[in-house]
């Protein structure tokens, strides 16, 4: 659907915001772009609809080269979401859900029912909303009526930029929820911009992680979660949520230093020793081999801890010990 | 009561200047404002897209507020002569700057990510004029031409020492002849007419404030 082909971008200040970067987003996906702030992944975004040209490479939609497309009807074939909002304070919610299709010279009874549906579909009851201005909604309603808007001209893309990040956390929740909703009925090819991992986690298909105007790695959240090819990419998931949806798979894949033990005190005898990356299985493993009840955990040459068999299985099996 | 009186003598014996006058008065006015909206309008929106200029732009037609108006009318007699002309030229310059500044300051005070949101739905740069920035600023707009039309009602009485008449016109005769009540019925209609202007204005102001704002 979309594709990047060795995409860069310099600005005239002389920033590489993007330093090459090959990507295809496949029709339909729901594709997250994530990365820290400065990463080149709102600049991404806005080289789809030519908000910003790239420096160099081809960016094509349905193998077409959108370099050579008039940037008004690329647009208007493109549904744009922002993190401000950006609804127009003086027109009425049906005249702001209606502009494109007026604009696009659709029927008027054609758009009116569209504006009525699509407000039903977010939870706004049309006969309610419709006539009411922006500033007379909160602000989760107001993007609801910002998707919708994004909608209505019913475009195949639709572009996302941090759309939820300035929403209270419980109106987030809610939007997300009804985002992953609504693209099971909608099947748009949708391009979310974020910096916030559970957001990404939670609605993605396909998540793209930035760095520096580079990507880091293209996975599926599950994937993600699983192999973190880098330092980078692991730091940004955080360990907590890569532990979590271990746990919740197998505990065998657990880094050892989890279920260590704090060494006592001048603890002398002599030990195997086992680094504390090691997974628990194979640590299991090699307590058989070396037929040893327990081992050393070292980081760095140094002792960090001490890991029993007991304490092994207890994990494995998932028995938990009170007082343990 | 004799002076009311003796006003009103004044008033009736001197209607039909009066009434030309007023008419000049107005005419003179109305020609200036319409003009000065026609230039600064454009301008101003000129200026809100080049952001670097549009303080020099500003500085300029503030320079031409500064010069005393007395003054002003008297520089542009040896350039265009004497006449309605001189004495629309001089009220234009000084309408021009509350016009210039409210249509730039309220375009670009318009939120940027509303624009944003335009441009990124596929609304053409006059769309966006048109339908979102001009909207947005018309409560600006509209303050500016409200100011610059109770100046320029102030200051066409002046016109009169070019010889374009106008109330100021009254005014003067009755200072030349020591007749205060000419004066006062000079005066008077121009202060009616400046507060008169305001308060239509102040209410189509409101009758253009966009709703929802």
């Amino acid at each position: 659907m979309i594709t990047f082909k060795n995409v860069t971008k310099t600005f005239e200040n002389g920033t590489e915001a993007i330093k090459g970067i090959d990507l295809h987003i496949k029709k339909g996906k729901l594709v997250v772009i994530i990365g820290p702030s400065g990463c080149g992944k709102t600049t991404t975004m806005k080289m789809i609809n030519k908000l910003i040209h790239p420096t160099s490479g081809v960016i094509a939609i349905d193998g077409k080269d959108i370099s050579g497309q008039k940037e008004v009807e690329l647009r208007r074939s493109i549904g744009y979401v922002i993190q401000r909002i950006g609804l127009f304070p003086h027109m009425t919610i049906e005249e702001n859900v209606a502009l494109i299709p007026k604009l696009k010279g659709f029927k008027k009874e054609a758009y009116k029912e569209k504006v009525d549906e699509l407000l039903k579909l977010v939870g706004l009851e049309p006969s309610l909303y419709k006539n009411r201005y922006p500033l007379e909604l909160s602000g989760g309603q107001q993007q609801r009526v910002g998707v919708v808007r994004a909608l209505a001209g019913e475009p195949p893309i639709i572009l996302m930029d941090e759309p939820f990040s300035a929403l209270d956390p419980i109106s987030r929740e809610q939007l997300q929820d009804e985002l992953k909703l609504l693209q099971e009925t909608i099947h748009k090819t949708i391009v979310f911009v974020t910096h916030d991992m559970d957001e990404a986690l939670k609605i993605a298909d396909e998540i793209v992680v930035m760095k520096d105007g580079l990507i880091e790695q293209i996975a599926t959240p599950q994937e993600l979660v699983q192999g973190p090819v880098n330092e980078f990419v692991r730091s940004f998931i955080g360990k907590e949520r890569i532990h979590a949806a271990i746990n919740l798979q197998n505990p065998a894949e657990k880094e050892i230093s989890m279920i260590m033990e704090p060494v006592k005190q001048h603890a002398t005898g002599e030990l195997p020793s086992i680094e504390s990356t090691t997974l628990i299985k194979d640590v299991a493993q090699q307590m058989i081999i070396q037929s040893t009840h327990s081992m050393y955990v070292v980081q760095n040459g140094e002792r960090v801890g001490i890991v029993h068999k007991d304490g092994l299985l207890r994990e494995l099996a998932g028995i938990v010990v009170e007082g343990a | 009561m004799d002076v009311i009186q003796a006003f009103w003598e004044t008033v009736v014996q001197r209607q039909d200047l009066i009434i030309e006058r007023t008419i000049e008065h107005l005419y003179l006015s109305f020609v200036a404002i319409c003009s000065a909206i026609l230039i600064s309008l454009p301008l101003g929106i000129f200026i809100s897209r080049k952001q670097k200029v549009a303080e020099l732009y500003i500085g300029i037609t503030a320079v031409f507020q500064t010069i005393p108006s007395l003054a002003l009318f008297g520089f542009l007699v040896p350039i265009v002569g004497i006449g309605f002309k001189t004495a629309l030229i001089a009220l234009i310059i000084y309408a021009l700057l509350p016009i210039l500044r409210n249509t730039y300051t309220g375009i670009t005070s318009v939120d940027q990510a509303i624009i944003e949101a335009g441009r990124g739905m596929g609304m053409t740069s006059s769309q966006i004029l048109l339908k979102i920035e001009l909207p947005l600023s018309l409560p600006f707009l509209m303050a500016g031409i409200r100011t610059a039309t109770v100046l320029t009602v102030g200051v066409a009485t002046l016109a009169t020492f070019v010889g374009a008449g106008g109330l100021g016109d009254v005014i003067w005769r009755g200072l030349q002849s020591y007749n205060n009540y000419l004066v006062l019925a000079g005066a008077i209609p121009v202060a009616l007419l400046a507060l008169s202007f305001d308060f239509i204005l102040k209410i189509l102001e409101k009758k253009t404030t966009p709703k929802g704002l």
